[in-house]
């Protein structure tokens, strides 16, 4: 059961926190690996907090709902700690120890100083990638802020491989089998209309995960 | 929409799956597709939303040949009424509120011996509100007189609900059946589910396996909508209440049988001779799971009891196993602890029955407090 990876993503509704989750959770059980995959959320609405949750393991894994104790926290947007736009406060609470957090921020963020003590203390690691700014650059459009923060977790871990995470993409995007919720649905069509082809889509979001592993940025604690 | 032959249903049980990495709202999809069902009607509530919106892309497809949104769960769940009175094979979801707002129907449903299937994906209801799991609605719908099974995973929600369609329309049986799965936990996770070929569905309904006249204006016994019983005051009204009562209740009874067969025991069992017992149903099993895997490594002797019918209750198999332990714990999602009631209910020696732990109001159970428990009744 210790062979089990909890992580838990927070961000703001919009942001794709949860399709994060279903990319990654997918590519997962590509591998042949054991995943879940839950979202969490009030309202559905834009800027609102949205948590997701996977789960991955070699062996099967039967516990469900929220993650309390996350071995890796991916945060999608400073709002998330500066604004306490969370489910859970502080934004590192159950953290296991040697646990790894991946923040989208251009720049550190004014942590409070007890918050990094219990960070240190947990001989946690804690990583900036500019996501937003990377989709922008290099996707075009901050709606690839998910797959550049998806990038950014393969730059630190190695939980599952660039060419599984590109074959999930690209069944999340590339047909029509995948039902998402209203939204959800409104925001992938904005994205197919920015990319116009979807297989220029999967590509560009690609190499937003391609390059994104490369911004990863590690702050001593 | 893929061509599709009725096959029997064992045929259809028992096919060659192919397991997709897929929601519960989706496997409830892909069982509404195989199932030649011939009418949906839909109403939205978190956390059910999703899944009558893919079955109405069953309709769009071809699959379903009449679907609609009502103007509320109540009117939904009269317009199913109508549907199954009229012999069709029909489908509907709610949860939460939208069971509670609907409630009047569900007896209604029982006591005309409709075989309806509708899946309910339990959350809180609004006191105070949320959207999140919770199994309280479960505790109010005990005594209406349909069939009740709880799915713990998307696999159990598929498998349970293509069954529930030839349970509910067994001559002797033939009352609704509700499929109940915890909101969220099940319904928005994503999970490897075994799904038979798409070319294959279920044989259609029989409108003539009804163990009743068609009920309209002009045939007995009925005759609800003129000179109904309950417009009476005499000993004829009262006969015919009893009698028909518990006429739907030894259906429920007739029901076990025919759940044996499509969907295993009443219960699942893994180390039942164990010391500690946890006993519980939904995703509180799969949480005990993981406790017991837990509590086993650290050589506490725990065994686990999975409740996949709550009604009818597997009373019999349930009283054994509480007088084989020592101890037994029933986690619930809940306030009121229901499922432990109905334990104790049936079983000889309650003292030995730990009423929780407990979660409401949509929080996660993590192992760790089924593990607590199971310290604590071990010391």
């Amino acid at each position: 059961m210790n062979k089990k990876i909890s992580i838990r993503m927070s961000g703001l509704g919009g942001q794709g926190v949860v399709t994060a989750a279903h990319i990654l959770g997918s590519a997962a059980t590509k591998e042949g690996k054991d995943s879940t995959v839950n979202p969490f959320f009030g309202a559905e609405k834009r800027l609102a907090p949205a948590e997701s949750y996977v789960r991955i393991s070699d062996e099967t894994i039967h516990e469900r709902g929220e993650i309390l104790y996350p071995d890796i926290i991916m945060i999608f947007h400073p709002h998330v700690i500066t604004l306490g736009k969370c489910y859970t406060m502080p934004f590192f609470d159950g953290l296991q120890k040697e646990g790894i957090i991946i923040i989208n921020s251009d720049e550190p963020l004014t942590l409070q100083k007890d918050d990094l003590a219990k960070l240190a203390g947990l001989n946690a690691r804690l990583f900036y990638i500019p996501a937003t700014q990377l989709a922008i650059d290099i996707g075009g459009t901050d709606l690839s802020t998910n797959v550049s923060m998806l990038g950014g977790l393969l730059g630190v871990t190695n939980i599952v491989s660039l060419e599984s995470l590109k074959e999930s993409l690209a069944e999340r995007f590339g047909g029509g089998q995948f039902v998402a919720s209203g939204t959800t649905a409104a925001l992938d069509d904005a994205l197919k209309g920015k990319y116009t082809k979807v297989a220029q889509l999967i590509e560009k979001n690609m190499e937003v995960a391609a390059q994104s592993r490369k911004f990863v940025t590690e702050y001593k604690l | 929409m893929i061509e599709q032959r009725a096959v029997e249903p064992a045929q259809l049980f028992e096919a060659k799956k192919e397991s997709q990495f897929i929601t519960g709202s989706e496997a409830i999809r892909e069982a509404i597709r195989r199932a030649n069902v011939e009418m949906a009607i839909s109403y939205p509530i978190t956390p059910q939303s999703e899944s009558m919106h893919l079955v109405g892309d069953l309709f769009a497809e071809g699959y379903i040949k009449e679907y609609f949104r009502g103007e509320n769960e109540f009117a939904v769940m009269s317009s199913v009424a109508g549907a199954a009175m009229a012999g069709v094979r029909v489908f509907t979801a709610t949860g939460g509120p939208g069971t509670l707002r609907a409630f009047e129907a569900f007896p209604t449903w029982a006591g005309a011996r409709l075989p309806i299937v509708c899946a309910f994906m339990t959350r809180g209801v609004n006191s105070p509100l949320t959207i999140q799991p919770d199994t309280i609605e479960m505790a109010y719908m005990l005594d209406t007189g349909i069939i009740m099974l709880h799915a713990e995973t998307a696999q159990d929600l598929y498998d349970m609900i293509l069954r529930a369609f030839i349970i509910a329309e067994q001559t002797e049986v033939h009352i609704p059946v509700g499929v109940f799965t915890d909101g969220f936990f099940v319904t928005h996770t994503r999970d490897k589910v075994k799904i038979a070929p798409a070319d294959m569905k279920l044989p259609p309904y029989d409108p003539y396996s009804s163990p009743v006249p068609v009920m309209d204006m002009e045939n007995v016994p009925f005759r609800q909508m003129r000179d109904p019983f309950v417009m009476k005051s005499n000993y004829v009204s009262y006969a015919a209440h009893a009698s028909w009562q518990q006429e739907v209740m030894a259906a429920a009874e007739r029901a076990r049988k025919y759940i044996k067969q499509y969907i295993g025991e009443l219960i699942e069992t893994e180390y039942p001779d164990a010391d500690i017992l946890l006993i519980g149903s939904g995703t509180a099993v799969s949480q005990s799971r993981e406790a017991m895997a837990y509590a086993r490594s650290e050589g506490f002797n725990v065994g686990l009891v999975k409740i996949k019918s709550i009604r009818p209750f597997p009373a019999q198999e349930i009283r054994e196993l509480v007088k084989r332990a020592k101890v037994v714990i029933v986690p619930e999602f809940n306030r009121v602890g229901w499922l432990a009631r109905e334990i104790k209910s049936v079983a000889e020696d309650t003292t030995k029955i730990v009423v929780g732990p407990h979660v409401f109001g949509g929080m996660t159970m993590p192992p760790g407090m089924i593990l607590d428990e199971i310290r604590r009744t071990s010391v």
